[in-house]
């Protein structure tokens, strides 16, 4: 194994939950600080596991036929001002900036940089944001009519959203391994409910407590509690939870959506027979699956259970 | 303007509904009329607007405002209180 240098001093107070693990990930090197909260280097112990919880990830749903696609971790400023993203979850929202001024002006950007100073004004907007879902790149390319049956996709990918934390399972910048339908109202249901057994079989065949809970997105502001309302009384999201810390505190580490027309409306996906699609993804919290197993285990994946071990590493 | 006509109003500039606001009964569903959730939260907003007022936490929900019916009970609920 690489030797990881030592990570700089961490601030961490004692009465946050996650306190210990954090210590631990960082003091065993299994995650690297940034400077900046929820954005760590990763060692390769780390990426080990995240590999293999990939491979199951695929595995679980390899029967599907599901076509299988990557996109960047950045997508076109379009696709927000389309899906309704910017409307519900600004506050999250990773927008690319670049510099496009003039030699004065990027004399007063280099001015403002050393003095620490707002570089804001000085930079201006791309096309371009940090894809916030790997699942939401897909969409715009799917406009038309889906073939009889709908279509399947499995998309892995980096996601990003705003929200600094010291707490591990709060990264900023994570990976999602996702499985998308597109059709019916029916068969979008129908993918999400059987989506949310086959993830548990994931988790609990690696010996984490899962379990499914309905659930809502974190929409911003006084109309979001609205939305989030609306969400969890049609049921639409369900995270799968497992105990993480001393407190076994539940956190989502997987989750399946019913996307009703939201998706389908805006980039005209229709089905077969001429309706407006429905669309529904799972994902598999590819990073936060890695980090409730070093979690349940420790920080030394070599020691694991060896049932553990045997299913990560067949 | 009556409570009934504000509302019926609001629900022309903000509903996004699939069919003529004249046509609502009391009691349709305006959901069922074509009313999104987020065309909804606009219709929140701009009730609140309206009859100068704030929906507590305990009426953000869907039911609040399935109908005009519905909603002319919470502004009257909120507006007598």
């Amino acid at each position: 194994m690489a030797t990881v240098p030592a990570s700089p001093p961490d601030d961490t107070t004692a009465e946050e939950p996650w306190a210990d693990f954090r210590r631990a990930l960082l003091d065993d090197g299994i995650l690297l600080t940034t400077g900046v909260d929820g954005i760590y280097g990763r060692s390769d112990v780390y990426e080990s596991v995240v590999a293999a919880v990939d491979r199951l990830s695929a595995a679980a749903g390899a029967d599907l036929g599901a076509v299988n696609l990557r996109f960047p971790p950045v997508m076109p400023w379009a696709t927000f001002e389309k899906n309704g993203y910017l409307e519900s979850f600004p506050d999250q929202m990773g927008s690319v900036h670049s510099f496009r001024g003039t030699e004065r002006e990027h004399a007063e950007l280099l001015r403002r940089t050393e003095a620490h100073e707002d570089r804001g004004p000085l930079l201006t907007t791309t096309d371009i944001v940090l894809c916030p879902a790997a699942c939401h790149a897909l969409y715009p390319t799917q406009s038309g009519t889906l073939p009889v049956g709908g279509a399947q996709f499995e998309i892995f990918g980096y996601c990003f959203r705003h929200e600094p934390s010291t707490d591990p399972f709060r990264m900023q910048s994570f990976r999602m391994h996702e499985f998308v339908h597109l059709g019916t109202p029916e068969s979008a249901r129908a993918h999400r409910d059987e989506w949310i057994g086959r993830g548990l079989d994931v988790l609990t065949g690696l010996g984490l407590e899962a379990e499914a809970v309905v659930a809502n997105d974190p929409f911003f502001g006084r109309p979001g509690r609205m939305l989030a309302a609306n969400q969890r009384f049609e049921e639409l999201k369900y995270e799968l939870v497992v105990p993480v810390f001393s407190t076994r505190r539940p956190t989502a580490v997987s989750s399946s959506n019913c996307h009703l027309d939201h998706f389908s409306r805006p980039f005209g996906i229709d089905t077969a027979d001429g309706e407006l699609a429905h669309t529904a993804c799972f994902g598999f919290g590819v990073d936060r699956i890695t980090l409730a197993l070093l979690d349940r285990y420790g920080t030394h994946p070599a020691g694991w259970p060896a049932g553990v071990r045997s299913v990560l590493w067949p | 303007m009556t409570v009934d006509e504000t509302i019926r109003q609001v629900l022309v500039e903000h509903g996004r509904l699939a069919v003529p606001v004249e046509s609502l009964a009391d009691d349709t569903d305006l959901f069922g009329a074509g009313m999104t959730s987020h065309a909804s939260v606009n219709v929140m907003l701009a009730l609140e607007d309206a009859f100068d007022l704030e929906f507590p936490e305990k009426m953000l929900k869907k039911s609040t405002f399935e109908s005009i019916g519905a909603i002319r009970s919470a502004v009257t609920e909120m507006t007598d209180g």
